[in-house]
Formats: C-alpha cells, sequence, structure tokens
C-alpha cells in the first residue's frame, strides 16, 4: 500500500470550485499548512469549509478567504479574524456556528456512520432553532447531524507510506475525526517513514482512513499568544 | 471598594477542592489557576485535547504543538494526557469535570447565561462555551457586576443570545456573591467595603439575603 504523493500541488490536483473540505487544526496549531498553500494556488472558489477556526488574517486558512474563495465557514470560534467578522457583517461570506463540542461530535460521528445524535448542548440557545428537540433521561436535547465533507486535510507530526499517523501534543486537536470525515482524506506530515517503523500500538489515525499523504516543507508553526514566564535564578 | 480582576480569581479559587479537574475560561479565569491553595490537587483541563496543563514555559521552551484553548503557549505537569477534541468534548459532556469556570456578558436569575454573541455586532463564536455550561458538573461565573454603561448583568431575564439555559450555580462579581438557587437568586456574600444598598441598587435580578450573608474572603497569595 503506497499512498504517497509527490507534493502538496498533487496532492490537491483534483480540488475543484464548489467542493465541501475539512481542515483539521486549532486556531494555528496542527494546522495542514502545505495544503492550504496549495488550494491558494490553485484557486478553487465558493468553498465550503468546516475547520474549527478560520486562522488568522495572514495564516491558516485566513489566506483563502482573503483572496474570496470561501462560501461559507462552519466552525465554533473565528474571533482572531478580522476579514472574517468584515465578511461575515457584509454578507459576503456565511456562517454557521456550532458549539464545539457538538462539531467534534458531528465531525466524528460523519466518519462513524452515525447520522445524527441527540445532546444537550445548546438546547434554547440560537443553535437549537430548527432542530428537534427531544426529552431523553431527564434531560431537553437537540438532534445534530453528521457532517462529512468531499475532501479532508490533515497535518501530523509522523506518518507512514501507508497513510498511519501520529500526532504530537496539542496539535492533534480535530485532525484524528477529519482524517475519518473526508471521501478524500489528504494528509501531510512532518516525517514520512516507510511503511513498519511506526510502534502500530502508537499510531492516532490507522491508514484506512487516509488516500493520500506527503511530507510537507518549511512548516512556519505560528504561536498566536506567545505567553512565557520568567526562569528562575539558578 | 469593588474588586479588583486578581481577587476575583482569589475568591473564585476557594470554590477548588482537592481532586477537582477543572477548565477554566479565557481572561480572569484563567488567573484562577494561581491561587491553587497550597497541597491541594487539582488538575486543569483544557478542551483542546489536554489534561493536566502546566504554567507558562521558561522563555524560549515554547513550542507552536503545545497551546491551551487560549492558543496560549503553556506546559504539561507531570501526569498529564494529550486527546482528540471529539475525547475532550466526551469529556466535559459526559460530566466528568467537577468545575467551570467562565466569563458572562449577562446572566439570569434562573442560572441563564449569555455570553458569547451580540446580535449585529460581534460574529467571534460560542467556542465550547455551550458544551462546559452543559456538561460540567458545576458552573461558576465570573464577571463585573454591571456593564462600563452602569448597567446591572445580573438580570431577571438575559436579553442577548443565550450560551445555556438555568446552567449557573454560582456568579461571583466585583460587588457580590450570589448562589442560584432553582428559580431566584441567594445573595450570600459582598465584597469588602461593599453595602446591601449598593448592590441592591446595582442589581436588576432578584434575590434574597441569605442569613449567613456575610463579607467575601479570598485564597491567598501562595509563597
Amino acid at each position: 500500500m503506497n499512498k504517497v504523493v509527490a507534493s502538496a500541488d498533487e496532492a490537491v490536483r483534483d480540488l475543484t470550485d464548489g467542493i465541501t473540505l475539512m481542515s483539521g487544526g486549532f486556531g494555528l496549531s496542527g494546522n495542514p499548512e502545505n495544503l492550504i498553500l496549495a488550494l491558494l494556488r490553485k484557486n478553487a472558489r465558493d468553498l465550503t469549509i468546516i475547520s474549527n477556526n478560520c486562522g488568522t488574517d495572514e495564516c491558516g486558512l485566513g489566506v483563502l478567504l482573503q483572496n474570496g474563495q470561501v462560501k461559507k465557514m462552519i466552525s465554533s470560534y473565528v474571533g482572531e479574524n478580522k476579514t472574517f467578522e468584515r465578511l461575515v457583517l457584509s454578507n459576503q461570506l456565511e456562517i454557521e456556528l456550532n458549539p464545539q463540542g457538538t462539531l467534534a461530535e458531528r465531525i466524528r460521528a460523519g466518519g462513524a456512520g452515525i447520522e445524527g445524535f441527540f445532546t444537550p448542548t445548546g438546547f434554547g440557545t440560537p443553535v437549537a432553532e430548527g432542530k428537534e428537540t427531544r426529552l431523553i433521561g431527564g434531560r431537553w436535547c437537540v438532534l445534530e447531524t453528521a457532517l462529512r465533507a468531499d475532501f479532508a486535510f490533515v497535518k501530523a507530526w509522523k506518518g507512514d507510506r501507508a497513510g498511519n499517523l501520529i500526532y504530537r501534543m496539542t496539535s492533534r486537536n480535530f485532525n484524528p475525526m477529519i482524517a475519518t470525515a473526508g471521501k478524500v482524506t489528504i494528509a501531510e506530515v512532518e516525517e514520512l517513514v516507510e511503511t513498519g517503523e511506526l510502534d502500530p500500538d502508537q499510531v492516532h489515525t490507522p491508514g484506512i482512513y487516509v488516500q493520500r499523504i506527503f511530507q510537507g516543507s518549511n512548516y512556519q508553526k505560528w504561536i498566536e499568544q506567545r505567553t512565557v514566564r520568567p526562569r528562575p535564578e539558578a | 471598594m469593588a474588586l479588583s480582576r486578581e481577587q476575583l480569581a482569589q475568591r473564585v479559587a476557594l470554590e477548588l477542592k482537592d481532586g477537582f479537574y477543572v477548565n477554566l475560561g479565557i481572561g480572569i479565569p484563567t488567573l484562577v489557576a494561581n491561587y491553587i491553595p497550597a497541597g491541594m490537587d487539582v488538575v486543569m483541563q483544557s478542551e483542546n485535547g489536554l489534561l493536566g496543563m502546566g504554567p507558562f514555559p521558561f522563555a524560549g521552551e515554547e513550542d507552536a504543538d503545545l497551546i491551551n484553548a487560549g492558543k496560549q503557549t503553556v506546559t504539561m505537569i507531570p501526569g498529564a494526557s494529550i486527546f482528540s477534541s471529539a475525547d475532550s468534548f466526551a469529556m466535559i459532556r459526559g460530566g466528568h469535570v467537577d468545575l467551570t469556570v467562565l466569563g458572562a456578558m449577562e446572566v439570569s436569575e434562573q442560572g441563564d447565561l449569555a455570553n458569547w454573541m451580540i446580535p449585529g455586532k460581534m460574529v467571534k463564536g460560542m467556542g465550547g462555551a455551550m458544551d462546559l455550561v452543559a456538561g460540567a458538573r458545576r458552573v461558576i461565573v465570573v464577571m463585573m457586576h454591571t456593564s462600563k454603561e452602569g448597567e446591572s448583568k445580573v438580570l431577571p431575564s438575559c436579553t442577548l443570545p443565550l450560551t445555556g439555559v438555568a446552567c449557573v450555580n454560582m456568579i461571583v462579581t466585583d460587588l457580590a456573591l450570589f448562589e442560584v438557587a432553582g428559580d431566584h437568586l441567594i445573595l450570600k456574600e459582598h465584597a469588602p467595603g461593599v453595602t446591601l444598598e449598593e448592590i441592591t441598587a446595582k442589581t436588576a435580578a432578584r434575590f434574597e439575603v441569605a442569613a449567613d450573608f456575610s463579607q467575601m474572603r479570598f485564597a491567598p497569595v501562595p509563597a
């Protein structure tokens, strides 16, 4: 099994206008940086993007917004992005905001063949408007449906030719669920190894979910809030 | 005298208990971690997928792959664990987190919370707040008692879009501390130097005054 493609540009060769795309990452951590830039170069438009955040004005998915490629975002928090707010308030961008846990679970459900689930999260709030509600186990719940996408972008630390992935620390975030919910899932990794080199016990995303993989380059790994403490005197 | 941000955090810290797993929101709630009483074992959860969050790293040791839900660089304590966002919210929604502390724009006397949206003005999103208030075992709101215009933020009912219905257990403001008792509030404490008259004048919600109404105490600043 060899799923390796030569480059990010080859990996996004068949992404066309109007597709639905999922992208891993929380803030700017664990972003598929190479794939986002390849999609910018490809200039596919009218995209519906499912991702927890939408980058910042200059980094991550924000560059696709700046380039006018995005029709709709399905997210939970987009507060770091001034372009986003401007486009939404002037009706140039559709937005569907989800509670973060609901978003994660809708994606997980999509990958797991679960068409919907009832959750108390969001009951009595604007999130529940137009959705079926039901009293279950003494709690009012909202029906939420699965999310899937034509393509899914994920970023991992290590991967092998068979598509097995290992993430590093909190750059894992939404990547594992998103890997399961794409018709075509494309993984970019910091280090691509030969099949058999990863310890099966340590694999986070089994290769069955990944259709294309490549080793990325020139990772920026931006830090949004660089917070430190003083080093104690020696 | 109204409380400072640090004093608000010091009051909330008295609500921590040994063995608690706690999720702290952005802003004043984050400061609560600075006042965990000595000898108390409290584990911090960050909803982007980290249990056992430690303090900020030393300069030069920041790692873009290790952040908290506020996108700040952090560290891990010994015994920490990492998981996906779906696992993280299963933990939150499954009722495994003992306490969450969040900021608020408005709270009602039934314990409804509004803290994520001003229609036509702000498009940021609710992040994990709706999941946290629906799933955590105990919800404490910490906020300024009034808006910049002097309007009460503790209301008979919220005017802004809700984050959750009847989800708040305790309200800590720079003037007072209320417990939510089903359909009404009980005023338990006042900030030092703040009178019952001032609290009454600045609170739009109905409340009863607790029999043991007293002055707030604060967790000490760790040595």
